[in-house]
């Protein structure tokens, strides 16, 4: 019987760049200012690291394929080096062979860095890309924010909420990010915006209006692992342990089998139960203190939080409104802005939630540290909602 | 000699209001003022030759009994492949035997009554089918930009079942060039109308119309549907003065209604008769290009009983008034419109990838698990059922005609639609299966979760670079 990743590997340092519109700066300008930040942070030589890991999400306007452009870059020592793409989960999928890798005893000290460059295109948005020779056949030509607004279609329909209400619950969503997000240096977006604001936006995909959509940057995050032995001998303190890593991968039930109403996310709930398995939860409400979740679209947050069990199914809307999830509820959620904030650096955002916790559990959030940090939840949801990959790590102190 | 057993139409939804043609051109050309009155049947972007004949092949095939046929004829002059059999393609569509003949035919506006004829005088067994579908392009702000429309019509013709029977057909072989469109050419060039009138339908028509008579021995005083497609509004009617035909039994183009639907006219009026025929009714079919064709046919009783699910009535009444000229112009490729760049993302079709999928791309073909019972699209070697998951389980099941409902829906303004918003959503159909599907007619504040959709064949994307364009089944909400 497998025993799980619990209390395995602890994060040695992590970096992140300032994510934004870095029209000045190359992937590789962007990964080494992430790297300077976490070497430092770890205390450690860059010839201490044994393995890598390379998240990278769109090679066509990003790095290209391959783990060379990591490893150049960066000027590693000939170590092996893995390139991993898993759409949005790319950056947990990185975090996740580096500590595979040391939990395994392969190696002792271990990398991952997830970059993109998303701001190369010429046009707002993600990228229109390619799915593949025979998907692109026939799927239609949605972008992120047309199939992630069927999920509010399909919520209102499962639970009849009505459309304003959840429209204006969304816009919450989206005010308590860019609150938070105004107290981070390192966000994209750092001004507070208005409900009113968010609900009169104009629409993207109905009834997703620009301010339910989370911001396009470029950024790099990354951290380098070890087990808790090595991380004590090297002299640190108030370790930050993996306490769970999943993922959960559609097997195409959601998009062909009438199982599947269109109203949740099917991996995530699937996903966090076996994460909460590994990491010994059983309340989730009351143990997870903070959660970064895959706030892509706002609806994408509220649905997520009812998949989670952090708000009970088809009350997600009331306990929004009612600030469950602000920086001063029950649950606080993207504290440090969000994707909505952020942006979404496919590559990085991962690795970019997981820095959150990380600071939030050492104490070193700055002004919008929370008060008593225990347990913190990154959840990663890549593709679309009938079809997605979805990640999730949870960290807490080593015990 | 054989008859026809069925027919149907289609007529694209849209229907461009003249008067806004008019607006955008009568400073160019005032002489088009005097034809600004009613509309035009216009394809939407995702229409043409080729998925309108889908559509009136499969109205048409609603009311036959016995749905097999033994072969396919496409005719037009507009079929959007050069080479690349267009009949097959919409055989395929209509999931039709492989073994049945196809053929297409073009180059004249008597393409089809060509055709019709054709299969009244073959001794094959069996129905076979002539479709006729014209989408023609024009100059903008000319004569037939205003008076042309887009539509289609299909006719079975065979031995049993026969609605309307054949007495006799003539052709009179001239080649009159009252307008010709070259190789590599847009667009028609055409002569004076006036000479066409009096030196082409004067004197061509009546030679074609006396011989299919005679053979039939009838005269034209018994005619009772006459069947002249043209858009010379008044030369229908000067033409049955000159050959004795009653003016009642004259059959009106549509203009006003439609427009003239090039090699497509014909059919499409005579459904217009067919529908609208007592029995024992004598209609005269004509096609008019580099000479006449005529065909003679008498209603049978079974005229009564007969009625596909659209018809043309059907077809006039799904309609939905449009008022942009500019979009007209977008949709027909006679502006450079700006994309934007995620329009501008290679649309190449692998066609190795294509003819691997080509049962469910075409054909809208998924499958139905003979463990489980559980239908499924797109079919994959495991069966989707997760209690099931069997390997190489599924036979064949067509999802062509199974009616579904709306589960999820949006409206997506950013990515690149020819007619934003792009809409689509996940269908779940009443047999089982769900697919996310584009959806395509729809109409601001018509669509949510539960609405009720029908599926159809439509073009899904151009290929400007290679000139290809791919085809795939879309949802149309019922209204």
């Amino acid at each position: 019987m497998a025993s799980g990743i619990k209390d395995k590997v602890v994060i040695l340092g992590m970096g992140c760049s300032k994510f934004g519109e870095r029209w000045e700066s190359s992937p590789s300008d962007l990964m080494v200012e992430a790297f300077e930040e976490c070497l430092h942070d770890a205390g450690i030589e860059r010839n201490q690291i044994e393995a890598a890991w390379f998240g990278a999400g769109i090679d066509a306007f990003n790095v290209g394929s391959s783990a060379m452009p990591m490893s150049i870059a960066l000027r590693l020592n000939y170590i092996p080096v893995t390139k991993v793409e898993n759409m949005c989960a790319t950056g947990t999928e990185a975090f996740r062979g580096a500590v595979y890798a040391v939990a395994s005893g392969a190696c002792d000290i271990a990398l991952a860095l997830g970059v993109e460059k998303l701001k190369d295109t010429g046009y707002g948005g993600l990228p229109q890309r390619t799915r593949g020779v025979e998907n692109d056949m026939y799927w239609p030509n949605l972008s992120a924010p047309g199939a992630f607004a069927q999920l509010a279609s399909g919520y209102r329909a499962k639970h009849k909420v009505n459309g304003d209400d959840l429209k204006r619950a969304m816009a919450h969503v989206s005010v308590k990010s860019h609150a938070n997000g105004a107290k981070n240096p390192k966000a994209h977006l750092q001004r507070e915006i208005t409900e009113e604001q968010a609900i009169n936006a104009p629409f993207i995909a109905e009834p997703i209006g620009l301010f339910d959509c989370c911001g396009v940057s470029d950024g790099s995050a990354c951290a380098i692992v070890t087990t808790p032995e090595i991380a004590e001998s090297l002299g640190k303190e108030n370790l930050v342990a993996v306490k769970a890593l999943q993922l959960a991968v559609s097997n195409g039930t959601e998009s062909s089998h009438a199982s599947w109403d269109g109203s949740y996310l099917k991996t995530t709930r699937i996903a966090s139960q076996r994460a909460y398995a590994e990491a010994g939860i059983s309340r989730p409400k009351e143990e997870i203190t903070m959660t970064e979740v895959h706030d892509c679209f706002s609806i994408t947050e509220l649905v997520t939080m009812e998949d989670l069990q952090l708000a009970d199914e088809g009350k997600g809307v009331k306990d929004v409104l009612d600030g469950a999830f602000d920086a001063e509820g029950s649950n606080p959620c993207q504290i440090d802005g969000g994707l909505k904030c952020f942006g979404h650096p496919i590559g990085a955002s991962g690795l970019r939630m997981l820095y959150e916790n990380y600071l939030q559990l050492q104490g070193r959030a700055g002004a919008r540290q929370l008060p008593d940090p225990k347990i913190g939840l990154n959840h990663n949801l890549g593709g679309f909602p009938h079809q997605n990959i979805c990640s999730i790590s949870i960290v807490g102190p080593y015990d | 000699m054989k008859g026809i057993t069925a027919y149907g139409v289609y007529l694209p939804r849209l229907r461009l209001n003249r008067q806004a043609m008019v607006e955008a051109n009568a400073w160019f050309d005032s002489s088009l003022k005097g034809l600004g009155k009613g509309e035009r049947s216009i394809c939407n972007w995702d229409e043409d030759t080729i998925t309108m004949a889908v559509e009136a092949g499969i109205d048409c095939l609603s009311a036959l009994q016995e749905k097999s046929l033994s072969g396919l004829i496409l005719a037009s002059t507009t079929a959007p492949f050069v080479d690349r059999q267009n009949s097959v393609l919409v055989a395929e569509a209509m999931n039709l035997s492989s073994q049945i003949r196809t053929m297409d035919i073009g180059s004249s506006q008597r393409a089809a009554t060509s055709a019709l004829i054709a299969g009244l005088e073959s001794a094959r067994q069996g129905n076979e089918m002539v479709i006729a579908s014209e989408h023609r392009r024009t100059k903008a702000g000319s004569r037939a930009e205003m008076l042309w429309g887009d539509g289609a019509a299909a006719l079975t013709v065979g031995d049993d079942d026969v609605i309307a029977r054949c007495l006799a057909v003539a052709t009179n072989a001239v080649d009159f060039v009252d307008h010709y469109r070259g190789e590599g050419s847009d667009f028609d060039y055409d002569w004076e109308e006036r000479w066409i009138r009096d030196e082409g339908f004067m004197k061509i028509v009546p030679e074609a119309v006396s011989v299919v008579l005679d053979s039939a021995g009838r005269v034209a005083a018994e005619i009772d549907h006459f069947i002249l497609p043209t858009d010379q509004a008044r030369t229908p009617a000067a033409l049955s003065k000159k050959l004795g035909i009653r003016p009642d039994a004259v059959v009106d183009n549509q203009i006003a209604s439609v427009g003239v639907a090039g090699a497509a006219q014909p059919f499409i009026l005579l459904a217009k008769a067919l529908e609208s025929a007592l029995p024992g009714q004598l209609i005269l079919l004509l096609g008019f290009g580099q000479g006449c064709d005529a065909v003679l046919f008498e209603t049978l009783d079974s005229i009564e009983r007969f009625r596909p699910d659209r018809g043309l009535s059907g077809a006039l009444n799904n309609r939905r008034e449009e008022t942009n000229y500019h979009r007209f112009l977008s949709f027909n490729n006679l502006v450079e419109r700006d994309i934007g760049k995620r329009g501008e993302v290679d649309k190449q079709t692998f066609l190795s990838g294509f003819n691997r999928r080509k049962d469910l791309l075409t054909g809208f073909i998924g499958g139905k698990c003979r463990d489980c019972g559980a239908v499924q699209i797109p079919r994959e070697k495991y069966c989707v059922n997760p209690e099931c998951q069997a390997l190489d389980s599924q036979d064949n099941f067509s999802f062509a005609n199974q009616p579904g409902t709306v589960l999820t829906w949006t409206a997506d303004r950013l990515t690149f639609d020819w007619s934003p918003p792009a809409y689509f959503g996940m269908v779940q159909f009443e047999c089982g299966g769900k697919l996310m599907m584009d959806f395509t007619e729809v109409e601001e504040g018509t669509i949510d979760s539960g609405s009720r959709v029908s599926v159809h064949f439509r073009i899904r994307q151009f290929d400007a670079q290679r000139g290809f364009r791919k085809y795939f089944w879309k949802a149309v909400v019922e209204s």
